[in-house]
């Protein structure tokens, strides 16, 4: 059951139905003495019960009021009287939380009403109206001593407990300066001692502290920093957003930015920093400061410079390298429609002798020279002069009239490296070769103009060098031929794209079958059969002439080797070219042994036939490999013989068995009659070779009446079109057989 | 920018505190005039404020009592305000002296005169931390020292929740409180609420204008929203309930069991539930 608050008044406690059996307010309640006081307490608690904060429950409550109630009885019998003990009633109210004054009157009520009836005198002895006027008397004077002793304790525990809470906010104000002082002291700390510059600045710009990593980054001027204002701080390298930021930050609409900033250092030197702007605001959100978090970028920026630098230049002479002037190029490449460039490519001719003679620091001291006086022939606007490794350089121009300033460019290159060059106390005259391309922007890629450029200086080298030359198509697409070929060669051997053909030599004397000289060709998948000058000097530049040379010696010693089994034994001989580069090269000899062994055939079969100009001027050095094979029995037979000046008093010397005469010499005998010059040629040439011992074999025979002729000279073998074309190895089987039945074409 | 968790808040006793205000519903007198010229106010659109408060101390006497009965002899109560009587630790200690009692305020008055208080007794501390930031309270020093987080805790969270708005989430406050306590620790919640109040929601709804205008913002939340707080715990009998209707004491003589209670007392909801 819920009723509203009773904020007073025992009367209507007591009437309530829950209340204490009280039989009627005139009519003194039965029982014993303790019995009455129980019910005395609880008509007081539930009287005041409404208006105390206690967490205690009803009954709880009212077992505390019981020693009051007795308390107060006893007062109220004793002799002599004493109303001073209800002092401590009053303030026992106190102390269990009765601090409403409801509860001092509700209590005062329940006394007045109820003390004396409950708890009075229960005998006739002390009923008369003396007696009950003396009671009443005390009743009265002990509910005064309750209010003043209430009233006393409520005074007391409410000044302690003001003391306590004004004692508790000063303790706790004290604490918080405390930690703030104690927050205040590690931000200073932070602030001071970070690596990182910051600051702090009012919205108006007004920069009101720095710590000392900021002021010494900006030079450790204090007045250059301090009391300045932010917008004073403008460098000509701010990105124009940087201030519209700026402006949005302090005008609150941005909270921060983050950007790459430079400033003046009070010496003029420039700061490079990585800044960070934030807005500071108030604990009401309001904008109060900017604060700048700024780091020194100045040494990381000056290294990445660096760092471009190098990767764009040449360490040596210091020009543009190859990198950077990809990227110009590109650039004037990719220009606007109507521009035009023009560029040289500069290769030195013979610096290759001045390395190999003076050192490579000489060399490099010539390339420095070389440099610094080819950046002084690219001085127009838009010139760019880079090397490109080596002894190659280029200059580019650019813009309009091209043709007549690259012209121009050549020309001063090639004037400016004619003056000689002072080096190692020598005068050396050094000389370039300059191909040009010239052409419109966005017609070709860099990598085309540069490759046209260098078939071009290859061109100028070729024609003797010491000279420009312009770009055409036509040759460009011989080089470019040339270079697919020269690429696909390695591919080409792994795919065995290469085959031999077999080409017949004869016994002049009775028109047997000597043997064959194996001929090299290429199935190229686009370019169909190539002969091997298409692709023979190729490969000995770039050096696969070794391994491709091995193959067809073991190719061709194998295919000897089959005939001499088909033939019964009878001695087929093989003829295999030895290039140049295959003479230089260090496993010559073990190579051929190991492919005689592995076949089986006899060294005596075997003819290497290796052209007369290579071995002009050969040493005893480069003729070792040679001799050590021809002691072995292999035939080294001297091919184009008669072309190469060679020393005839020089054949002696040579490891030879065989002269292999030129075809120039025959071609004069096809003719009727024959060139009586050739003829007295070739005659002394069979005198000389025979009289050293050596065989004569003659190439390019093409008709009945030169092989007549020759036979007459006294040639030993022949070989040509008359006789057979070369072609594959079962045709020999054949012509073999029928022991060399002329075959005119 | 969000002040730093080691950056006390300023002490300004010119603004009125929500505990030093509870503290004046209670009669006491641990309070500024800035504080009863605002309960006061809160007064004149519900006057029986001062019941509910009472009801809440009468609530939590009732289930600390509970707990203790049920084994549970450590308590974390967040949100203590200011101790006047019938304190946690003394209904504890009262039931059994092995009582460990962790305090919990925000309010730096109040953390300081708890402190004064309870100088002294090594079985009680006060914390000064935030119950939106669950992480601060449980790795304090004075928790670790005093509670055994291996056994079950009653965790209060009497007439505090109602402080914390929806931005604070203050269900995944409860969360991760209720994560770090061991199976068999008991929540002690009671919440502000419409329902319950002897008054039209237009009227009571003054009171949370005043609480607004301190910058205190009251939240009366639904008896379902105020239910979801127990989200793993399951709630003991008689559930979450009006104050005066969760376990009321019965006298010891069987008579007068049920007392005539105020009808202020049966605003808002307590319950107790105990983690699985």
């Amino acid at each position: 059951m819920r009723l509203p608050a009773q904020t007073a008044g025992a009367p209507k406690a007591a009437a309530a139905p829950t209340a204490a059996p009280v039989t009627g307010a005139s009519a003194a309640p039965h029982g014993g003495i303790e019995d009455r006081i129980a019910r005395f307490a609880t008509i007081w608690g539930r009287a005041i019960f409404p208006v105390t904060a206690t967490s205690l429950t009803r009954t709880e409550f009212e077992r505390h009021l019981l020693p009051l109630t007795r308390r107060l009885t006893e007062a109220l019998h004793a002799r002599p009287f004493d109303a001073s003990v209800a002092q401590q009633v009053g303030a026992e109210l106190v102390a269990v939380h009765c601090t409403d004054p409801e509860a001092l009157a509700g209590t005062l009520g329940v006394i007045e009403s109820y003390l004396v009836l409950y708890c009075g005198p229960d005998g006739p002895e002390g009923s008369g109206v003396e007696g009950t006027e003396e009671y009443r008397s005390r009743c009265a004077r002990l509910q005064h001593a309750i209010a003043a002793g209430y009233a006393r304790a409520l005074r007391e525990r409410t000044l302690r407990e003001q003391e306590a809470i004004a004692r508790s906010a000063l303790t706790a104000r004290t604490d918080a300066q405390q930690a703030l002082h104690a927050s205040e002291e590690r931000f200073r700390a932070v602030f001071e001692g970070a690596a990182v510059g910051i600051g702090i600045a009012d919205l108006d710009g007004n920069v009101l502290e720095v710590n000392d990593t900021l002021l010494q980054m900006f030079g450790g001027l204090e007045g250059h920093v301090r009391s300045r204002n932010v917008s004073e701080w403008g460098h000509p390298d701010d990105t124009p957003h940087v201030w519209r930021m700026y402006g949005e930050l302090v005008r609150g609409e941005r909270e921060s930015y983050r950007v790459e900033k430079p400033y003046y250092r009070h010496d003029g030197t420039v700061l490079w920093t990585n800044l960070t702007v934030s807005l500071l605001r108030d604990a009401d959100g309001t904008p109060q400061y900017q604060l700048a978090l700024m780091e020194d970028t100045t040494e990381r920026r000056l290294l990445n410079l660096r760092l471009r630098y190098e990767a764009t230049h040449d360490a040596l002479t210091g020009l543009p390298n190859r990198t950077l002037f990809f990227e110009r190029l590109e650039k004037a490449l990719g220009g606007a429609g109507g521009d035009r460039y023009g560029l040289c490519y500069l290769d030195l001719d013979g610096f290759k002798a001045v390395n190999d003679s003076l050192g490579h620091s000489a060399g490099d001291r010539l390339l420095v020279e070389v440099a610094d006086r080819l950046q002084s022939c690219a001085t127009g606007p838009g010139e760019v002069v880079a090397r490109l490794g080596g002894d190659e350089f280029v200059a580019l121009t650019t813009g309009s009239d091209t043709e007549q300033k690259v012209t121009d460019l050549a020309i001063r290159i090639l004037t400016a490296l004619s003056t000689p060059i002072r080096l190692e106390g020598r005068e050396l005259t050094v000389r370039g070769s300059i191909g040009i391309v010239e052409g419109r922007a966005k017609e070709r890629t860099p990598a085309e103009v540069l490759r046209s450029a260098d078939i071009t200086m290859y061109r100028a080298k070729a024609a003797g060098g010491n000279r420009f030359e312009f770009a055409d198509a036509e040759a460009d697409a011989r080089a470019i031929t040339r270079h697919g070929l020269t690429n696909a060669l390695p591919a080409a051997l792994e795919r065995g794209e290469f085959f031999i053909e077999y080409q017949p030599l004869v016994h002049m004397r009775d028109g047997s079958v000597h043997g064959a000289e194996a001929l090299v060709r290429w199935s190229h998948p686009q370019y169909g059969v190539l002969g091997p000058d298409r692709f023979i000097p190729l490969a000995e530049r770039t050096g696969l002439i070794v391994p491709l040379g091995r193959w067809v010696l073991e190719e061709a010693v194998r295919q000897a080797r089959i005939w001499q089994r088909q033939h019964g034994g009878s001695a087929l001989r093989i003829n295999v070219n030895l290039s140049p580069t295959q003479l230089h090269h260090p496993g010559l000899v073990a190579d051929t042994v190991a492919v005689l062994e592995k076949s089986g055939l006899a060294p005596g079969a075997l003819c290497l036939e290796v052209t007369e100009s290579a071995l002009i001027g050969a040493d005893d050095e480069l003729l070792e490999p040679l001799r050590r094979l021809a002691a072995l029995g292999v035939d080294i037979a001297l091919d184009d013989f008669g072309t190469g000046y060679s020393n005839l008093a020089n054949l002696r010397r040579l490891p030879v068995s065989v002269l292999k005469l030129d075809r120039s010499f025959t071609q004069g005998m096809q003719q009727q009659p024959a060139n009586p010059v050739d003829v007295k040629i070739v005659e002394g040439i069979v005198a000389l070779a025979h009289s050293l011992e050596l065989a004569v074999t003659v190439e390019g025979v093409e008709t009945g009446a030169q092989a007549a002729q020759l036979r007459a000279l006294g040639c030993d073998t022949a070989q040509g079109w008359y006789y057979a074309r070369p072609g594959a190895p079962d045709r020999i089987h054949t012509l073999s057989l029928s022991d060399a039945v002329p075959t005119p074409s | 920018m969000e002040r730093p968790a080691w950056a006390p808040p300023g002490i300004d006793i010119s603004v009125p505190s929500v505990s030093r205000i509870y503290d004046y519903y209670l009669g006491g007198s641990h309070n500024f005039e800035v504080d009863r010229q605002t309960a006061r106010r809160a007064m004149e659109f519900m006057p029986g404020l001062p019941k509910i408060m009472q009801a809440n101390r009468a609530f939590m006497r009732r289930a600390v009592r509970h707990a203790v009965a049920e084994g549970v002899t450590q308590f974390l109560d967040i949100g203590s305000g200011i101790p006047t009587f019938g304190n946690v630790h003394e209904i504890a200690r009262a039931a059994t002296p092995q009582a460990r009692v962790v305090y919990v305020d925000h309010d730096p008055v109040a953390v300081a005169h708890s402190r004064a208080v309870l100088t002294g007794d090594e079985h009680t501390d006060i914390v000064a931390a935030d119950l939106r930031r669950p992480k601060e309270i449980l790795a304090a020093p004075e928790v670790g020292r005093l509670l055994d987080l291996g056994r079950p805790v009653a965790l209060l969270l009497v007439a505090v929740l109602h402080f914390l708005e929806d931005t604070d989430d203050p269900y995944a406050a409860v969360a991760e409180l209720r994560d770090a306590l061991a199976p068999g620790s008991l929540l002690i919640l009671t919440h502000a609420s419409y329902e319950g109040i002897p008054l039209p929601e237009e009227v009571a709804g003054g009171t949370v204008s005043v609480y607004r205008d301190i910058r205190n913002p009251l939240v009366m939340r639904t008896g379902e929203q105020i239910r979801g707080f127990f989200d793993g715990f399951e709630l003991l009998e008689p559930g979450l309930v009006s104050m005066p209707d969760w376990r009321p004491d019965r006298a010891e003589d069987g008579a007068d069991a049920e007392s005539p209670e105020d009808p202020y007392a049966f605003s808002g909801f307590g319950g107790v539930g105990r983690k699985a």
